[in-house]
């Protein structure tokens, strides 16, 4: 069960990630080359009586929007059977925003071709992401190095990108991990976005065929019903 | 009155230079980032377009453009503005951000730039004592000082860089060294890619639920800090004893977590380069790939007797006295018996060949910056690395104009020699060759080192 981080390089990804499924900052960030995996362990609709727990595989692929072809088809490798799409943005560094637009062209592209929809590169189309079964998250990184003044300014700018996007948004600083403390509404948010990959993935099976979504059973062990270590 | 015309010009020339340098930065430079202090991008176009005005001046010197004095009052004028960017207001700024960027000094960062200015300086100063640069006769603050400095730092960095190029030129250009890569390569390679990806998750998700378990148990800590904490965590779990398994698996499973890591990373390297190899093999069964690969020939013939008269130059300790324009109108005149007007032809041929000369250097040396701006910047430093750049292309231009001196007939030197005052320029034309040399050959063994060793890596199974 798979989601994949994109974002420009420099933007936190990696701290994102170890915070997410360790809860825990990251003490010394380094680059990423190519792509870093780390393991979520999410329980699906907690507090229900259906509760059961999934793991999620945060992919990490690094790199910019800008490098060279050979690095992007490299790259394309990790895009498949993707299940859900979080973009990571920097808020102190508005063109890290603005290459969201290309980078998720990017990993739409290779889910879309099957059907036959021919993008034109650079622009965006709102109804592709109206029509768009992929579940998006939108996360900005660095909120703490936005000084007070700024901050409402910032923070309507990233709505509106969200809403561009058809996406949920969280605003957050890495290094910090009470921005996701259980029970805080970043946490809630991200808990649905978690639940409603998981329903996209497992219960929509039945009935309506998504295009290109290839059926692939390589990552057994997604679904766990009970847990015990041995 | 012809001065105030002539100033106007240059100015206007100056200021289109300076546009020119600002929509570079923005465009090429600085397009993945936001731009917060204008002062960087105003250094960076400053630096630019007085740099451009030196070349502008060579020109205008050739084609006898301009009244005379007012060229030579622009030569003095320019040459004391650069080099007082170059050795006064880049350096100091470069302290300046380095020191923002650290937040303890963050207090007292006019203090402590200024410290880091002095430092430069000393070493500045200290650089031209080991080289035989000036005449003794002249005093500390003169221009000829700053300029012979400037000079050598500038004639090595323009000397590695075309070592470099005249290896790498041919190297890049040349089908005949371009492995031969299938496709079943590149989805033999992607396939080893994503079965490492998968032993890495199926790691990380036993040591998620580890991790998880731990912590429903009530463990205080929920991952082994070290050799201590193991220790730690071993003997004082001794009631729940079960726990004692799981600490020192993590630290294993970990360990192997990084090497498959490590693995990975360097096989995603090795695809992406095999990816770039099959395209460069595509496009060379173009026609343009075609046009350039028989370049490349030329461009391996032209480097190798590159090398061939520096080792000479340096063996037999002759430094040419006459330009090539000279020499080219005098074999041809004496050996060839075609009479043409030299004085007239040669003014065209060299202002050619200095223009060429110019303008390939220029837009070499801007498309390297951009490659090295874009390898190394981050958001942090991409401010100090900037004010880097501006240097290092201040001092290149610097020194291009030193050595283009050598391209020239005798009578336009004059006037680089009056402005430049009298230093020996002789001894740069030695240390480029020395250098390029150097680097010539420092590249042909490391490009054959890399050459080698990459089919050794594909031909495994």
């Amino acid at each position: 069960m798979r989601k994949v981080k994109r974002g420009e390089r420099g933007v936190g990804k990696s701290s994102l990630v170890h915070l997410l499924c360790q809860n825990q900052v990251l003490g010394n960030p380094s680059w990423t080359v190519g792509c870093s995996v780390d393991v979520r362990v999410h329980d699906y609709k907690e507090g229900t009586p259906e509760e059961k727990t999934y793991y999620i595989e945060l992919w990490d692929v690094g790199g910019s929007v800008g490098s060279a072809s050979s690095v992007k088809s490299t790259r394309a490798v990790f895009y498949n059977s993707v299940n859900g799409i979080i973009l990571v943005h920097d808020l102190t560094n508005k063109k890290s925003s603005q290459n969201l637009y290309r980078w998720s062209l990017e990993a739409l592209n290779r889910d879309l071709v099957p059907t036959g929809v021919l993008v034109t590169n650079g622009d965006y189309d709102r109804e592709q992401f109206a029509d768009n079964q992929i579940p998006l998250l939108v996360i900005g990184t660095k909120l703490d190095q936005i000084h007070e003044t700024k901050r409402h300014e910032v923070l309507t700018r990233t709505a509106f990108l969200a809403e561009d996007f058809n996406a949920e948004e969280i605003n957050l600083d890495c290094t910090n991990p009470r921005y996701l403390a259980a029970g805080s509404s970043n946490a809630v948010k991200l808990s649905r976005f978690f639940d409603k990959v998981i329903e996209k993935r497992y219960f929509l099976r039945e009935g309506n065929q998504i295009p290109g979504f290839p059926d692939r059973k390589r990552f057994g062990g997604g679904t766990l019903k009970s847990l015990h270590y041995d | 009155m012809s001065f105030l015309i002539d100033s106007s010009i240059m100015i206007t020339s100056q200021i289109l230079f300076f546009g020119f340098g600002w929509l570079f930065f923005m465009r090429q430079l600085f397009k993945d980032y936001e731009v917060r202090q204008y002062v960087v991008q105003v250094i960076f176009s400053v630096t630019f377009a007085f740099s451009c005005t030196m070349f502008e001046l060579i020109i205008f010197e050739i084609l006898k453009v301009l009244n005379s004095s007012s060229r030579y009052f622009h030569w003095k004028m320019n040459l004391c503005v650069i080099l007082l960017i170059l050795v006064f207001m880049v350096p100091f700024y470069i302290g300046y951000f380095i020191v923002s960027n650290i937040r303890l000094l963050h207090k007292q960062r006019l203090l402590f730039s200024c410290l880091l200015w002095l430092t430069f300086m000393y070493f500045f100063w200290k650089l031209g004592d080991p080289f035989p640069i000036l005449s003794p006769k002249h005093g500390i603050l003169s221009i000829e000082q700053l300029i012979s400095r400037v000079g050598v730092i500038g004639v090595t960095l323009m000397a590695l860089l075309s070592g470099f190029g005249a290896v790498n030129c041919p190297y890049t250009y040349m089908s005949y060294f371009l492995r031969n890569v299938t496709d079943a390569d590149i989805v033999a390679l992607e396939r080893r890619l994503l079965q490492t990806m998968d032993m890495i998750i199926s790691k990380k998700k036993r040591m998620a639920m580890t991790r998880r378990t731990m912590f429903q148990k009530g463990e205080v800590h929920n991952k082994p800090s070290g050799f201590w904490g193991m220790i730690k965590s071993v003997t004082t779990s001794a009631p729940g004893s079960e726990n004692a398994h799981f600490v020192p698996d993590l630290t294993l499973i970990q360990q192997e977590v990084d090497a498959l890591e490590e693995l990975s990373r360097q096989l995603f390297l090795e695809t992406a380069d095999l990816y770039a190899t099959k395209e460069r093999i595509e496009y060379s069964k173009t026609f343009k790939g075609k046009y350039f690969n028989f370049l490349g020939y030329f461009f391996s013939i032209y480097c190798v007797w590159k090398i061939f008269m520096a080792t000479i130059n340096i063996v037999f300790d002759r430094v040419g006295k006459t330009d090539p324009v000279t020499r080219g109108i005098e074999i041809t005149v004496n050996y060839l018996g075609i009479q043409f007007d030299v004085k007239f032809w040669s003014q065209h041929i060299s202002f050619i060949l200095v223009g060429i000369i110019i303008v390939t250097s220029i837009r070499g040396l801007l498309i390297t910056l951009t490659k090295f701006f874009y390898a190394i910047s981050s958001s942090k430093s991409s401010n100090v690395i900037v004010l880097l750049l501006a240097q290092i292309m201040g001092m290149y231009f610097v020194s291009s104009v030193l050595l283009i001196r050598m391209s020239m007939p005798l009578e336009y030197r004059t006037i680089i020699t009056e402005v430049l005052g009298e230093l020996q320029f002789n001894f740069y034309h030695r240390w480029f060759d020395v250098i390029f040399l150097v680097s010539a050959l420092s590249s042909i063994l490391f490009l054959y080192l890399a050459h080698k060793q990459a089919p050794e890596k594909h031909m495994a199974p």
